[in-house]
């Protein structure tokens, strides 16, 4: 039954990823292995002034069959569709109705992109009419599409995701940025390792060629507004992000249930742990101590490999870089990679994104090369049997976990 | 330990210390019982906005606290603050802002308000751009620094959970219709695998604007009976066409029995089971064999461990919409069976309207009010009962019987369907 099962390990068994450079594990692993700082996919046309990291293509049949079903999703939930099935695919689930009928759904999400179109010429037409209200509701009645509603609605990535993929345990999304996807997979984390759950899909899903979201950041003046520059070079007043399109589900199942079917792990996922401030200077870096200091018992000196979903807004990414250059008076040799120099901040989907490249360097025994030139991000010379992720939310939430590898079993590599 | 403080799964048993009601019937659990239990409507003609041109006129609105100036997302954030206010202090648990667990919120995403995109649109820019490219630039200039940071969805969390001192990440939750009974759900979860003995469970809707009348409109959801306000929401009857968009917000304190009965505190009853099941046939329709709902409850039922024979009362999801009513009698009928007839079943919503994102919660506490009272709030409006739909309404008029056990349920777009169990105290 869906809701019970035996505390246990938590086994990243499947991952589905789309971003601004590729599509699939095997794609981003070449692209972020070729020995020197990746190529970086950037879009500074579209929405001049404002950069993004815009979607690959994608062939949405393949993993979307029916056109009818593409039609009533909005493009992030598209994304987060086909992300998710490829997920399951990966994890060897698709198509398997014994297992994806009690399957649990846990999906972080915001709301899909407005008809900006649509705003902009009822925002045109309102001033100039003659009863403003009036004209609004008429407008708003003519204008707005009914399926608009839907492919907006925030759980309906999770809707869609179970009338495509037939996913049809429990359906949970939760919401707030970052800390949207730091929760999912909290959630789910601890749902096996409490016994509530033996097999769940996590993930999250931004499309960011869309202008309500930049509005929505510039109001907090969050957003790079120069050329492209990687994380740590954005130190320029007050910084800011440059937001990036990704797709990223795992497929996280307990060792048992993993077992029982022959799947092997990229990694195993041991602990997740969130907490949030008002961000005066330094309160991060206290919650960060505490969350570390948690997780160091599990974590030997020496050579720590970090990814960090820091966001290159400031003063928040320049108080996480310390806080990491720190850990070495602690005696670790931090060798951490800012993975938003290269997919930018994919909010909902940041933290998945980074458990899954997590996952990913578990499983081939590698961690990365410096994302960028900026020589920070030193060469790693350690073992790949854990990494921590941090990820600071751009406004709010700080979370941390530790990925690691389990004992006697063989890891998969990455296809 | 006493056998009392485990489940029949020897899990801790989860109760309820403190509740807080927030709905178009009034402020408070008092006020909002005395005139759902005498049967009257809070659904009125909405006069917050002009409704000129809009199919449906009618909400069950809860007053603003600042009606020049109405922001959805304040007034989601202010009604949240009042019921959490009113449940901790009835709980009395912890401390003034701090609450020793973590926060559970259920909270409608808050896309800007035409208010706020027409006051950012007015304002010169430095430039002739228009639409977004003009309102970037005016917010650039710090226009209207308040709108920062309303429209991030982690906002509300951010701000209850500093406010009462909750621990931890809050989880903001979004299942549609389904989402305050999915904040208990994962309260009660959080407990059950002993990652804290409390957890504050909070719901809230205040986005009743023109545009979410006109979506709702576009998907033949709402009610058109705009004549006699009070009379539009009839969940059961024959000539019910719709549900009623409504405002409002519910907060439970959820404990371990345990740690309740430690500081002396007063239990308003258990959440004594949960179920769910994800429905992949539609994104607005259940599956037609209700499959997906019959599970949710069957689920429901197994998890608190009774008989469909040992439920005194259902408090229906009841939107008073064609299909819901339709597929929840249909539904319960395939899980109840013949006992079905027996058990009386009523729809608050036929009252308060559909409060959405925070019907699961206030539909809880109120369920929590019916088994410490052993009063049944009654389906208002019944006058046409519909042939198709053979169940025991309660129909306009309250009744009195001993309740010990309660199934809740809640069903939402995008196939979400939650089922609860209420229980009170064990003897």
């Amino acid at each position: 039954m869906t809701m019970e099962s035996v505390p246990d390990e938590v086994w990243v068994t499947g991952i589905g990823l789309v971003s601004s450079i590729g599509e699939g594990t095997e794609a981003h692993w070449q692209h972020l292995n070729t020995g020197k700082p990746p190529i970086v996919n950037v879009d500074e046309e579209t929405l001049a002034p404002f950069a993004i990291h815009p979607q690959v293509e994608i062939d949405l049949g393949t993993q979307i069959p029916k056109r009818g079903d593409q039609r009533q999703m909005g493009s992030w939930q598209r994304l987060g569709t086909y992300a998710a099935g490829l997920a399951l695919t990966d994890a060897d689930l698709a198509h398997k109705p014994e297992f994806l009928s009690e399957m649990n759904l846990v999906v972080a999400a915001g709301a899909g992109r407005r008809d900006e179109a649509v705003d902009t010429e009822i925002l045109e037409g309102y001033e100039n009419a003659d009863n403003p209200a009036a004209f609004l509701n008429e407008s708003l009645s003519n204008e707005l599409r009914p399926t608009l509603f839907l492919a907006q609605l925030t759980n309906l990535l999770a809707g869609n995701i179970s009338i495509v993929h037939g996913v049809t345990g429990t359906s949970r999304t939760v919401m707030g940025e970052e800390i949207g996807g730091i929760t999912a997979l909290q959630t789910a984390t601890r749902q096996i390792q409490g016994g509530q759950g033996n097999l769940f899909l996590v993930g999250g899903a931004y499309f960011s060629e869309r202008l309500d979201m930049i509005l929505t950041l510039e109001m907090n003046d969050a957003i790079w507004k120069h050329p492209y520059a990687p994380v740590w070079a954005r130190d320029e007043g007050a910084g800011g992000t440059i937001l990036g399109a990704a797709g990223a589900f795992l497929v996280l199942e307990s060792r048992q249930h993993a077992e029982a079917r022959g799947a092997k792990p990229y990694a195993r996922i041991n602990s997740i742990l969130g907490d949030r401030c008002p961000r005066n200077v330094g309160e991060s870096t206290a919650i960060a101590k505490t969350q570390f200091e948690e997780l160091r018992k599990n974590i030997p000196a020496g050579p720590l490999a970090i990814l960090t979903g820091a966001s290159g807004i400031q003063p928040a990414t320049n108080e996480e870089r310390l806080f990491l250059e720190a850990l070495i008076e602690e005696g670790f040799e931090p060798a951490y990679r800012a993975y938003g120099s290269i997919f930018g901040q994919s909010v909902e989907a940041h933290f998945p994104v980074g458990v899954a490249l997590a996952a990913m360097a578990l499983s081939k025994g590698k961690f990365y090369q410096p994302f960028d030139t900026s020589g920070y991000e030193k060469t790693y010379t350690g073992d790949s049997r854990q990494i921590l992720l941090n990820c600071w939310g751009g406004w709010r939430g700080e979370g941390m976990a530790l990925i690691d590898t389990p004992s006697n079993t063989n890891l998969r590599g990455a296809q | 330990m006493s056998q009392a403080l485990k489940d029949h799964k020897n899990r801790p048993v989860v109760v309820v210390t403190g509740i807080g009601i927030v709905s178009s019937l009034g402020e408070g659990c008092d006020d909002n019982w005395s005139a759902l239990t005498s049967g009257q409507s809070g659904i009125r003609k909405i006069t917050r906005f002009p409704t000129d041109g809009l199919r449906t006129q009618i909400a069950g609105l809860v007053q603003s606290n600042n009606s020049e100036h109405h922001l959805a997302p304040v007034h989601s954030l202010d009604m949240a603050t009042r019921s959490a206010t009113e449940a901790l202090a009835q709980s009395g648990i912890g401390s003034k802002g701090n609450f020793p667990g973590p926060l559970f919120l259920a909270v409608p995403p808050s896309d800007l308000d035409w208010t706020a995109r027409t006051n950012l649109n007015k304002e010169p820019a430095k430039t002739n751009l228009v639409g977004y490219h003009h309102m970037i630039e005016v917010a650039q200039i710090g226009k209207y620094p308040e709108y920062h940071p309303l429209y991030l969805f982690g906002n509300a969390g951010e701000v209850l959970a500093e406010k009462f001192g909750t621990r931890g990440l809050p989880v903001s939750l979004s299942t549609a219709c389904a989402t305050g009974a999915t904040a208990i759900q994962l309260g009660v979860e959080a407990i059950l695998r002993g990652d804290t003995d409390a957890a504050l469970c909070i719901a809230t809707d205040g986005s009743t604007t023109e545009e979410m009348v006109v979506r709702f409109s576009l998907l033949s959801a709402l009610t058109t009976q705009n004549e006699i306000p009070e009379k539009a929401s009839k969940p059961f009857s024959k000539n019910r066409d719709g549900f009623v968009m409504a405002e409002g917000s519910a907060t439970l304190v959820l404990e371990t029995y345990e740690s309740a009965k430690a500081r002396g505190a007063e239990i308003l009853g258990i959440v004594r089971g949960r179920g769910e099941r994800a429905d992949n046939f539609h994104r607005t329709r259940s599956k037609p064999d209700g499959s997906a709902i019959i599970g949710a409850i069957n689920n429901a039922l197994n998890d608190a461990g009774v008989e469909p024979e040992q439920i005194d009362y259902i408090n229906a999801h009841g939107t008073s919409t064609s299909e819901n009513d339709k597929m929840e009698h249909f539904s319960l009928n395939a899980a109840f069976g013949q006992c079905l007839q027996e058990i009386p079943i009523s729809s608050n919503k036929s009252m308060i309207g559909h409060t959405l994102i925070a019907a699961g919660a206030i539909e809880a506490a109120f369920s929590m009010m019916t088994i410490q009272t052993g009063i049944i709030p009654p389906t208002i409006n019944w006058e046409i009962p519909d042939p198709d739909i053979s169940l025991d309404v309660v129909p306009n008029v309250k009744r009195e019987k001993t309740v010990r056990t309660i199934l809740s349920n809640s069903f939402g777009f995008g196939g979400q369907n939650v089922c609860l169990v209420f229980s009170g105290e064990p003897s």
